[in-house]
């Protein structure tokens, strides 16, 4: 038997209220003890005791919208080099979007998911399920059939159902199912070409812009559908505080409704996009700072219950463009941990609720293994120093796209070590 | 100031008020030139200039190409036709080659906003931008300007109607920009499907009127309306939009009668503009065009003097 002891940290794990200094035990990749009282010894014997310097463990994070490019655009991400970079960022677990090439829309699609994550990564990884074939929001896809192979939520990823009768059929089938129905909330008629969030600034520098409504109004009928049918919805993107209102409403309907936002939203607004910066088009776009205070206050208080990286890996061939010919999206998973400490050393978001968004929330709305230190649980677990300053550099990035809205940036804290299953997959 | 200090004219946001009345005062000089018999100058003899438009366009093309001939410079033409080609990749890919070249200047003009800014990131010439998407066309507005200048002798205080498509008009931002820096008074008078969002946080009166938006102004400018947007997507006909909206002599004695009616071509008469307005007494449709060549001159020969001469900022 493997024992490993982990002393002299600071634990908080959410799933348990825990907030004190202690150790964690880990017997054959699972946690036996955590806290306090497991500091108190004698440790077991035979065990490997590794001090850890007063910094903070967590559980190991649950990042809820991950894109990749395999199968079909390996030049972008792979899931091996998708796992190396959740690793970096602490993320120990990751739903991966079934936007690839061939879509995830097909049992044997799944299945070489977790089979190449298996041999190749080394964080859990999670398939999400196409919603409708192709994703192209006409017809339902095999989601009992999937759901037995593996998915853990069903989405239509980057892509809207327009034909409200697809949903909703879809929808009623995925609630007997009892899978999570995670959509982006996006209506295409009314910006057919917008590329950022309409107002003064796109006007200015001549970008067609996209209006609130153009979340707001597919996000009222989305509700509507999930009430229609029972059906578990994720609002799996939002970027406006009028969107946390509508979910707050329909919560009180009774409406079974959980959202996400990314972290881009809680981190930037769209003046960032300055001249033109592809790597901030991102959708939903950027919104105003007034927009984004409002997110991170609804973050605080709970309204939006997680945080997503998004990670989307893009490359000079979708990025190196004019703003309005560039793909949307932003890497995100190595910066994940240090833009969201940001909220915290601010005094904005308390730590123990940024962990929760982070990981014992997603765990719990998909259903996963993770989010928890507690005894019988798998020894997925980050440590971070959270006062350590950084400078993100392009060049040390374990993702194979650069494309991160953070470049340069500074941070106060990051991710030192990630264990996964009680094997160290991460050290700085 | 007797230099320019910017390496690069992509907008006239970049400028302030006394690198736009260098400009200005340069393209003065530089209306004698094109009068003289004798056009041609040695200002910029050996250097090398680029057109790369990606956008058809034969006027913009043909003033920047004999703006560079009168100063001495050898222009190429680069026609980069948009359509086959994914347009992202060809712009810089096509950029990164003529780079390869060694020209001293570049104008570019393309269909996506920020198109100009791009591509001065990735090379090493000075880069004029003669129009990118709905963003900015500079040397439209300061031709503009110099018209208006030369013919009522300054810019501030006018009132300026800027009356058309200002949603989709590069010119209009130009415009607005350059017109209120330099202390003019400016209006847009367009259906509100055609005005952008906040447009009244612009610095401009927004009207809808077009008697109530030309009364007293000094120059009315009008806007070219793109034939696919006039049938339904934004104005319901062109006989509508032409009845509210287009230049006739009714509309235009709201204005001063020594106004100066102009429009930045190419026209479509008897949809903005009816015709005997674009060719009547109080239209400088033709010294604008004149102008063109002069303010191209002018920037041109600042941005590579600044060059040389070392840059401030």
């Amino acid at each position: 038997m493997t024992i490993t002891v982990l002393t002299n940290l600071r634990i908080i794990d959410p799933s348990c209220s825990m907030d004190e200094a202690g150790a964690i035990i880990i017997e054959d990749g699972v946690i036996s003890a955590c806290g306090a009282d497991a500091a108190k010894g004698p440790f077991p014997e035979g065990a490997t005791v590794i001090n850890g310097k007063g910094r903070l463990a967590m559980p190991g994070l649950v990042d809820a919208r991950v894109f990749i490019g395999e199968p079909g655009a390996e030049h972008r991400e792979t899931i091996s080099s998708a796992a190396r970079a959740a690793a970096a960022g602490g993320v120990t677990s990751i739903i991966t979007m079934p936007d690839t090439d061939p879509v995830i829309d097909d049992i044997a699609l799944v299945d070489f998911v977790k089979r190449t994550a298996r041999d190749k990564a080394q964080v859990n990884v999670y398939p999400a399920g196409a919603l409708t074939k192709g994703l192209k929001g006409k017809e339902m896809t095999e989601i009992g059939l999937m759901k037995q192979a593996g998915i853990v939520m069903v989405t239509n990823g980057r892509e809207p159902i327009a034909d409200s009768q697809v949903l909703r059929r879809a929808m009623t089938y995925a609630r007997e199912l009892g899978a999570v129905v995670a959509l982006e909330p996006r209506e295409t008629y009314l910006a057919p070409e917008g590329v950022m969030n309409e107002g003064l600034l796109a006007s200015w520098l001549g970008l067609p812009g996209i209006p609130r409504e153009a979340e707001i109004i597919p996000l009222e009928r989305d509700l509507r559908i999930a009430a229609l049918t029972g059906a578990h919805y994720h609002a799996a993107k939002i970027s406006l505080p009028e969107s946390v209102e509508t979910i707050a409403a329909a919560r009180k309907r009774g409406t079974k409704v959980t959202s996400a936002i990314s972290i881009n939203h809680l981190s930037l607004n769209e003046n960032d996009i300055g001249e033109y910066r592809t790597f901030l088009k991102l959708s939903p776009p950027l919104r105003t700072e007034d927009d984004r205070l409002a997110m991170v206050q609804a973050l605080a208080d709970g309204e939006i219950d997680i945080i997503v990286s998004s990670h989307d890996p893009q490359n000079v061939d979708t990025k190196r463009l004019p703003f309005s010919d560039a793909e949307d999206g932003a890497i995100g998973l190595e910066t994940l941990f240090s833009a969201a400490l940001r909220l915290y050393h601010s005094g904005q978001v308390p730590l123990e609720r940024l962990i929760d968004a982070m990981s014992t929330r997603p765990a719990s709305i998909f259903g996963l293994p993770a989010g928890t230190l507690q005894p019988g649980a798998a020894a997925d677990i980050a440590i971070a120093d959270i006062d350590m300053p950084w400078v993100v550099s392009l060049e040390k990035l374990a993702s194979r796209s650069k494309n991160t809205p953070f470049e340069d940036a500074r941070f106060s804290g990051r991710i030192v070590e990630t264990w996964r299953a009680g094997q160290k997959v991460y050290s700085i | 100031m007797d230099f320019f200090p910017h390496r690069h004219l992509l907008g006239i946001k970049d400028l302030n008020p006394q690198d736009i009345a260098f400009l200005l005062d340069k393209a003065d000089q530089a209306v004698n030139i094109s009068r003289q018999r004798e056009k041609k100058t040695a200002t910029l003899r050996g250097l090398t200039q680029i057109n790369l438009f990606f956008e058809a366009s034969t006027r913009t093309q043909a003033s920047f190409e004999l703006a560079g001939k009168r100063l001495g410079a050898d222009v190429m033409n680069m026609s980069v036709a948009n359509s086959s080609v994914k347009k992202g990749e060809t712009l810089i890919d096509t950029a990164m080659t003529l780079n390869a070249m060694h020209p001293d200047v570049l104008v570019i003009r393309h269909s996506s906003a920020g198109a100009a800014a791009l591509l001065s990131q990735k090379v090493s010439c000075a880069v004029v931008n003669a129009g990118d998407g709905q963003h900015e066309h500079p040397t439209q507005a300061l031709l503009d300007a110099l018209t208006i200048r030369r013919a009522k002798g300054k810019l501030a205080r006018i009132i300026v109607a800027i009356c058309g498509d200002v949603l989709h008009s590069r010119v209009a931002r130009s415009n607005i920009l350059l017109l209120n820096a330099m202390g003019a008074r400016v209006r847009v008078v367009a259906p509100s499907t055609l005005l952008p969002t906040g447009i009244a946080q612009m610095g401009v009166e927004v009207f809808h009127n077009m008697e109530e938006g030309l009364k007293d102004a000094d120059v009315v400018m009008m806007l070219r309306l793109q034939r696919e947007r006039m049938a339904g997507g934004f104005v319901p006909s062109v006989r509508e939009y032409f009845k509210f909206y287009g230049l006739d002599s009714e509309k235009l004695k709201a204005a001063r009668e020594d106004a100066l009616v102009m429009h930045p071509g190419p026209m479509n008469r008897g949809v903005e503009i009816a015709s005997d307005i674009a060719d009547g007494p109080q239209s400088v449709i033709g010294d604008q065009v004149e102008m063109g060549v002069a303010v191209r001159m002018a920037v041109m020969e600042a941005l590579l003097l600044s060059q040389n001469g070392g840059e401030r900022s």
